[in-house]
């Protein structure tokens, strides 16, 4: 077991861990943070993306022993107060469905319009490209992320 | 009327209603059943079989029973005398073979993946380690992997009752007379690969049996099917068994199942008295979640020479896999009435053939049985129109079915109820500029240009909404087609929707308030939409075959109705006027000549509430229940456009336009018809472009995980441009057809038919699905090196099992002179039968 300090959508936590747990285990079991979903264990859809220090990582293919002494935000604390322009965004333009790899898209998203705050919808597609859906064929995905651009995002 | 009754839409039906499930989804506060947690609840692991064929000579659980944290291990043994056997509800022909399929194998394995052990422990992790100190000896057998030579003498046998499951025969008219003197005689072998639906959401389940009570949480799509079907299975008395569907993230057929792993939980929970939760990884899932399509398609076409078809003959080799899973046999047949498609003919000769490989079995995915015979007729109409030297759009008007003549019985015996082929088609062709694309592409030819310009096309209707019930009996089928709902009305004026419907991802709980908002001029905002767990809605069929609103929606629509005569009664007595004076209009009943002011139907709960001033003999409740049993199938239908782009250096295709007219008659919400569009075209694009499940020689699935098995990203696929014409259905109240397969079934004809009319001047004619760089890079190889004249008709470097590689490019496809027999699935024109 190895001793972790982490903070999870502002909260302190520390705990013993094993050195093999996975991070999106940590936040799904240990702290209950279950909006992240675990979608492929491959690190290939992206349903478990959360952001580490501000940044995005698929929480699948990181260790919680990875995250010690660093702080997560998961979707769970992406709203503050209100919900976040990502979130209302993919309400407005029905950008979701079954609403699986929302979490995921919309931690992804906030990070590609943190590093570039005006994309236009192929640098979407591209910069969304390790986050996969199976059911809107990303056209509302898309149209969504750019209305979250145009009505200004700051980096969650 | 006031301003403010002005500001209110005269109709909540065609409105864009953002989603009422939104709020939990976007926020992560969702129940997903992976998510839940109970008291003691232990965690399953299951070893899986690493042979495609063995008998079992000894599994040995006793080593995993020391590992740290294991509570217990069993074996197939241990449940051999209680866990029966998996169901297939659909037994198609009197003779069909149906082999006893035990949840977890206890003699023999026939797929990769098939269970033969698990251990019980109190975590995922603990339970993952244990796996490996289970023994278990096997005696290898020889797999079965191509049902083309499955049925031959020498085969290996799956099952000792043969390869053979069922062979079912179906046609209308006289097909000996349509194909006898025919002018023109067409025959195409087209190949549908299998696919692996791929929810986002893996299966997950949780088995809880306390005392006498079972209760059972599952990613399915199915609680209600799945509680009658469990209870059978497994002799657990039906009024003690609770499924509960809970968020479900997505299923597109694959949560349509009675999964090994619902049964074990449910028997495991009362093993070890404790409940128990299983989630599958992806790999788990690719290999055990059951697989789409896996079709030999051979389709033969007599036409005169101005095109007008004279008959089609079909006759299909359908992989079932290692068992028949609960509709596993009537998903190829679903196709049958379909293939004729939106056009007259005289006469249709089906014949399916169902083959049993040790595979993982296959069952519905999106569309089921009808993108196969979709894609079949679609590519041959561009294959006929070419070989007349026929507009293909054009030789398809020829033959469709003209508006006036709606409803049309077709030569599958099928009623049409309504439809517009010629609106759709007019509409998707300006959308498309389809003449200045045409004008390009022959800029292109000419010019040589290595990017060539494909324009592909799929006029298509389809069957959905299962079903009449009488239709599905008729059809051998294990269960009814009806849905049931209920309205409750609430003292305080509030509605609760009771719904047989189990939405993963549609949007019911928007809908079906849209519905009842209308019909009961309650706000929309009042209306709460209860599903997915049979102690809340304890009667329903379920979600699959886009039934859910042409059949749910429409018995949330008559409960309704059901509500506002009892109510009506209740209103007159109110009212002081006899029920024949009483009008109903935006919730408010009121008498005629009164100018609107009356009682609002929240009144009218709230006085059943109370109960204080009813008349005699009525009952203080306006509650009601429907159970409607559609007369027909729903048919929608459209016209898809798809342009590509074919790089003629590298084989790479790039979508360049897609344009999608559809008539799904009228509209419930815009938003939520789009969204089911540009989510069919993303899997039927896929299809045609990208995903394949491979088995190797030696029966192992190769395509395990995301990396292997290529499910489009964004940046994969195009913007699509969707609209719509409306051509109310006629068969049911609201007027709406079914739009949840539509863009499956459409898409993957446009874009194969889109690449081969890009590259047919080189003498390609097919090219085998999916439509990779490599495959279409070999194809224009092949041609390149055949010279002019030669026709390319397929890339047979796909072999048996669907797996490709090791191929020399002559391989890769054959190439026929122009008088190749027939037979040898190559094209033949001018040859009477």
């Amino acid at each position: 077991m190895t001793r972790i300090t982490v903070k999870v959508d502002g909260v302190s936590y520390e705990d013993d861990v094993e050195p093999r747990l996975l991070l999106v285990h940590y936040l799904r079991e240990r702290v209950g943070k279950t909006g992240t979903p675990i979608g492929c264990d491959t690190s290939n859809c992206g349903a478990c993306t959360v952001h580490l220090d501000g940044v995005s990582v698929k929480s699948c293919s990181v260790l919680a022993v990875q995250a010690d002494g660093s702080e997560v935000t998961t979707i769970e604390g992406l709203a503050n107060g209100e919900w976040h322009p990502l979130q209302q965004a993919f309400h407005s333009e029905h950008a979701l469905q079954c609403g699986y790899c929302t979490p995921g898209m919309i931690m992804a998203a906030a990070d590609l319009l943190r590093e570039n705050p005006d994309p236009s919808d192929q640098e979407i597609r591209e910069g969304l490209e390790g986050n996969l859906c199976r059911c809107t064929g990303y056209e509302n995905i898309v149209r969504a992320v750019r209305r979250a651009a145009e009505t200004g995002v700051t980096s969650a | 009327m006031t301003a403010e009754t002005q500001a209110k839409p005269a109709t909540e039906l065609g409105r864009a209603r953002l989603r009422k499930e939104d709020a939990r989804l976007v926020t992560g506060k969702t129940n997903w059943t992976d998510n839940i947690v109970l008291p003691g609840m232990l965690h399953v692991a299951f070893l899986r079989s690493p042979l495609a064929h063995a008998k079992i000579t000894r599994v040995d659980v006793s080593r995993a029973l020391q590992s740290p944290g294991v509570i217990a291990a069993f074996s197939g043994a241990d449940f051999a005398d209680e866990q029966g056997s998996l169901p297939c509800a659909w037994p198609v022909t009197p003779d069909i073979v149906i082999p006893a399929h035990p949840p977890m194998a206890t003699d023999e394995v026939r797929y990769v993946g098939e269970a033969v052990a698990c251990v019980v422990a109190r975590d995922r992790y603990e339970a993952a380690d244990a796996l490996e100190a289970i023994d278990v000896d096997y005696e290898p057998l020889p797999p079965v992997l191509d049902i083309r030579t499955a049925l031959d003498e020498s085969s290996p046998k799956v099952h000792e009752a043969g390869n053979k499951s069922f062979e079912w025969v179906f046609g209308g008219g006289d097909i000996d007379a349509a194909f006898r003197d025919a002018p023109v005689v067409l025959e195409r072998n087209y190949r549908q690969q299998r696919l692996i639906p791929s929810a986002m959401e893996p299966r997950a389940v949780v088995g809880w049996n306390e005392g006498e009570e079972f209760t059972l949480w599952s990613a399915t799509q199915i609680p209600h099917v799945l509680r009658v079907m469990l209870a059978l299975v497994t002799g657990i008395p039906e009024h003690n068994l609770r499924v509960i569907a809970p968020d479900v993230g997505g299923g597109f057929g694959s949560k349509l199942q009675v999964c090994a792993e619902e049964v074990l939980a449910l028997l495991i929970s009362r093993k070890v008295g404790r409940p128990v939760k299983w989630t599958e990884s992806r790999s788990e899932g690719n290999l055990t979640v059951h697989h789409g399509r896996d079709q030999w398609q051979r389709i033969k076409v007599a036409a005169d020479r101005d095109g007008r078809l004279r008959g089609l003959s079909v006759d299909l080799l359908a992989d079932m896999g290692a068992y028949l899973m609960l509709v596993t046999p009537g998903v190829p047949l679903l196709g049958a009435f379909m293939y004729n498609s939106i056009y007259k003919m005289d006469a249709l000769s089906f014949r399916c053939t169902g083959v049993f490989t040790t595979k993982m079995p296959t069952d519905a995915y999106r569309g089921a049985g009808r993108p196969e015979a979709t894609f079949a007729i679609e590519r041959i109409m561009d294959d006929l129109a070419f070989e007349l030297g026929i507009e293909p759009l054009e030789l398809r008007e020829r033959n469709w079915i003209k508006h006036e003549e709606f409803p049309y019985t077709t030569i599958a015996g099928l009623t049409y109820d309504s439809g517009n082929y010629e609106a759709a088609t007019a509409k998707a062709k300006e959308l498309f500029r389809y003449d200045e694309l045409r004008v390009e592409q022959e800029q292109r030819r000419d010019s040589h240009d290595p990017i060539q310009l494909g324009i592909g096309i799929s006029t298509y209707t389809e069957m959905c909404g299962l079903a009449p019930s009488r239709v599905l009996g008729s059809l051998a089928y294990g269960a009814g087609g009806w849905e049931h709902a209920s309205i409750r009305m609430l003292p305080t004026g509030k509605v609760e929707v009771v719904t047989g419907s189990s939405a993963h991802g549609q949007g019911h709980e928007t809908a079906w308030s849209q519905i009842v908002a209308d019909k009961l001029g309650v706000p929309f905002e009042d209306v709460r939409v209860l599903h997915g767990d049979t102690q809340v809605s304890p009667k329903g069929m379920d979600t699959y075959g886009s039934r859910s609103l042409t059949v749910g929606g429409v018995a949330v629509h008559g409960a309704c109705e059901k509500v506002i005569v009892k109510a009506k009664v209740i209103a007159s007595a109110m009212l002081e006027a006899p029920p024949e004076e009483i009008e109903f209009a935006a919730g408010t009943f009121s008498v005629r000549g009164s100018d609107g002011v009356g009682k609002t139907i929240q009144e009218i709960a709230l006085a059943t509430f109370a109960a204080h001033a009813l008349p005699d003999g009525v009952e203080p409740n306006i509650d009601s229940d429907a159970t409607y049993d559609p007369d027909n199938f729903s048919y929608p239908h459209g016209t898809h456009l798809c342009a590509t782009e074919i790089d003629t250096e590298t084989g790479e295709v790039k979508i360049r336009s897609y344009v999608a007219v559809d008539d799904v008659g009228n509209v419930v919400n815009p938003l939520i018809v789009d969204g089911q569009v540009h989510g069919g075209l993303a899997q039927g694009i896929a299809q045609a472009l990208f995903e394949e499940a491979i088995y190797d020689d030696e029966g192992n699935l190769t395509t395990t995980t995301m990396a292997d098995y290529l499910l489009p990203s964004a940046a994969d696929l195009p913007h699509f441009t969707t609209d719509r014409t409306q051509t109310p259905a006629t068969t049911n109240p609201l007027g709406v057809k079914g739009v949840g397969e539509a863009g499956t079934i459409a898409s993957t004809p446009a874009v194969v038919n889109s690449i081969i009319d890009g590259l047919r001047h080189y003498g390609i004619r097919d090219i085998v699905m999916p439509c990779t760089p490599e495959r279409v890079w070999r194809a224009l190889k092949a041609a390149r090196d055949s010279g002019p004249g030669t026709q390319i008709i397929g890339d047979s470097a796909t072999d048996s099992h669907g797996t490709v590689g090791h191929v020399s490019g002559e391989d890769a496809a054959q190439a026929h002179g122009s008088d190749a027999a027939p037979s040898n699935g190559g094209q033949a024109l001018g040859g009477a039968e």
